[in-house]
């Protein structure tokens, strides 16, 4: 059962809540798929670390079969090639892989080798697979990284994969959740936490993934996200209080789930909620 | 020789733009003849890559000098390949650094700034 | 004209909050928000006026004639995003195509072609005294330093006589927050006193560092967390960085923000400390000479 957890707006509790998940849960997987500031890792703080690079395709040119007709410079959207004094100029950050200018040189001037864009660490933390995504700075796109990422949890015979999404609702979050069977949804009683809501809201209903919100730092008073979520019949499967003891561990990032009872407790039965709730999606509606 | 400018709008009299890859238009003007011509920037609407592009259209269009306030280090390394030089403006206005340009007091731009990576579709 | 920029790296460290009360402080006449795959800002900018809105076009998208398509798969084969796929004959996925051109280039019999693609809006609003500029990217669009790039444009173009700007960024390292960083006079970099927000920041302060530009500090909800504020502390003096302040963590902050008003509209703990972190960064902004 692949769970995706994602908020819309950062620091909700995603990281909170896929952490704690996981944790809760025997023999499950951790993926962090928010591979330009990945934090999973700093709260597992993972053991046997095996390291794989992530890389991406990019042209090299070999000059002695260029002869400058420059159709390459004219086909790339990206504008990765230039051509100037004779010669041809790459600009591996800027390229997309797309592969289409070593396809159209007439004269095979062209070929392709691997950029190394960032990696994957795969370690242990007590009984729990840790994987997390480091996309390098100054790169474009993370996406080959989530790829590989999630490449890795079709062969694994696991009960619960935990994937921590990154924020917001660009098409790197998009290709985070493609794979999941339930998203849950991390939601902060703000006016601008609500209005991020709403866009990952929509998002999951485009892919029609069955979904649920947990309320974080649930606060007294009006919640402008739990009324969000009754105006529209979305269930609400958790409601963690904000607290201070919790705000605490987790800013020295401490697993409160293994640290203290009362969250192992919260923790467990949200994954018990999670479980059922996928259960029920799978049941054939009449 | 040929030297360039980007330029706010098609006229004399108009600011030089802050942005290099993203300005609307050159101005090209020749030394010799004293011509100006207005070109445009196709590099305006990519979403990236904007200075490389911005970069090549001065290299096909056989300029000399760029004159600009600000370079990213790609559209500089074309610019550097094919050997134009690269000042930096002095004013907004067109007409007085094309007169610096031409006294040979405006400075080279030694401060290239790293790339944006402003492009999207990923 | 000059202007500040407003970073974290994280996200939820507070950018927008901060960002909101320095507008109002300074009564800037120019602000952007540029997070555009989550603006936020236009929530407590209260403008009663329609803004001015304009399509935003990003690469374009792949397009399939039917009627041409001779199933030939040569298209799929070569997609190197995986965005066509077999249904009801050969489809693209518009959200996994990335406007390469490579499936035009290669179909024998011309069915596939690359379609403009509006891939959000950007949103101007202005009256005789202000502008404020945003835009919103549509959902699954890439993430587009284009659009960025455009809103400040806009921002530019629109506040002709105006002193200060200030602008409001998106979390992360990539794209959007490089787009940001162009021709800005300083980035104020909001910290958050967590293991997960100290790493960000780092992350965040290395890539500011490539521009060059001035960068500042300040410590958010710093009392949830004293020992991670040293270390802050520590971290910004070791690399020169200028420390502006440290903003107490304030449920006042809060509700001041769900009703809609800036924290220095109430009278509150963080909007005190965010007066004087405000202070502090207009004093070094205009300390600095003039680069252009």
């Amino acid at each position: 059962m692949r769970i995706a957890v994602l908020s819309g707006k950062g620091g909700t509790g995603k990281t909170l809540v896929s952490v704690n998940l996981a944790a809760a849960a025997q023999d499950a997987v951790y993926i962090d798929c928010d591979v330009e500031e990945p934090n999973g890792h700093l709260f597992f703080k993972p053991q046997h670390v095996q390291e794989e690079e992530i890389t991406s395709k990019v042209p090299v040119v070999d000059d002695t079969y260029c002869n400058g007709c420059r159709k390459c410079v004219d086909f790339c959207r990206f504008n990765a090639l230039a051509y100037t004094n004779d010669r041809l100029i790459v600009f591996d950050e800027i390229c997309h892989s797309c592969g289409g200018c070593v396809m159209l040189c007439p004269e095979k001037a062209l070929t392709e080798q691997d950029k190394v864009i960032g990696k994957v660490q795969r370690g242990m933390s007590g009984s729990l697979k840790i994987h997390t995504g480091i996309l390098n700075t100054g790169e474009a796109s993370g996406v080959p990284i989530i790829k590989n990422l999630l490449a890795g949890i079709k062969d694994i015979p696991h009960s619960t994969v935990v994937i921590d999404c990154p924020p917001g609702s660009a098409c790197i979050v998009m290709e985070s959740i493609r794979d999941a069977d339930y998203c849950l949804l991390v939601a902060e009683p703000t006016l601008f936490g609500v209005h991020n809501l709403a866009m990952v809201y929509d998002l999951v209903k485009l892919f029609d993934k069955p979904f649920g919100v947990v309320l974080n730092k649930c606060l007294e008073g009006e919640n402008p996200a739990e009324v969000f979520c009754l105006d529209r019949d979305i269930k609400i499967l958790s409601r963690i209080p904000f607290s201070n003891d919790l705000g605490l561990l987790t800013s020295n990032a401490e697993i409160a789930v293994r640290k203290d009872e009362k969250y192992k407790e919260v923790f467990s039965s949200l994954l018990d909620v999670v479980i059922k709730e996928v259960h029920c999606e799978a049941t054939p509606h009449p | 020789m040929k030297i360039a400018i980007p330029v706010d709008e098609k006229d004399l009299g108009t600011n030089v733009c802050v942005s290099f890859g993203r300005a609307p238009y050159f101005l090209i003007y020749e030394t010799e003849t004293e011509e100006s011509t207005f070109i445009d920037n196709s590099a305006l609407t990519n979403p990236g890559g904007a200075g490389i592009k911005a970069a090549q259209i001065m290299v096909d269009n056989q300029v000399s000098a760029l004159l600009t306030p600000r370079c990213g280090e790609n559209a500089s390394k074309v610019l550097q390949s094919a050997g134009i030089k690269i000042f930096k403006t002095t004013s907004a206005s067109v007409k007085e650094n094309i007169d610096a340009s031409k006294d040979g007091t405006l400075p080279l731009l030694e401060d290239i700034h790293a790339g944006f990576h402003g492009h999207g579709g990923d | 004209m000059k202007q500040l920029l407003i970073l974290s790296g994280k996200g939820g460290t507070g950018k927008t909050t901060i960002a909101s009360a320095f507008i109002k402080l300074s009564r800037v006449r120019a602000y952007a928000d540029c997070d555009v795959d989550a603006p936020n800002l236009h929530l407590i900018a209260r403008w009663n006026a329609a803004p001015k809105v304009t399509d935003y076009y990003g690469l374009p998208k792949a397009v399939i004639d039917c009627e041409r398509c001779i199933a030939c798969d040569q298209c799929r084969e070569s997609c190197r995003f995986d965005a066509i796929f077999v249904e009801d004959g050969y489809e693209v996925d518009p959200f996994a195509c990335e406007g390469c051109g490579v499936c035009e280039y290669i179909c024998p019999v011309g069915a596939m072609t690359m379609e403009p693609d509006v891939a959000g809006e950007l949103m101007l609003y202005s009256d005789a005294e202000n502008v404020f500029s945003t835009a919103k990217l549509k959902m699954g669009s890439g993430t587009s330093g284009l659009l960025v790039t455009e809103v400040k444009k806009e921002m530019k173009a629109a506040a002709t006589d105006v002193e200060l700007a200030i602008i409001d960024g998106s979390p992360g390292i990539g794209c959007p927050v490089i787009a940001s960083l162009s021709g800005v006079d300083m980035v104020l970099i909001v910290a958050e006193p967590s293991v997960s927000g100290i790493s960000d920041m780092e992350r965040i302060i290395n890539t500011a560092e490539r521009f060059r530009t001035k960068i500042v500090v300040c410590i958010n909800k710093y009392d949830t967390n004293i020992e991670h504020t040293e270390s802050i502390e520590e971290f910004c003096k070791e690399r020169g960085l200028p420390l502006l302040g440290r903003i107490p963590f304030d449920s006042d902050a809060v509700k001041a923000i769900n009703n809609g008003q800036s924290i220095v509209e109430i009278d509150c703990a963080s909007g005190r400390a965010v007066r004087a972190v405000y202070e502090k960064a207009m004093k070094s902004l205009f300390a600095q000479k003039n680069t252009l």
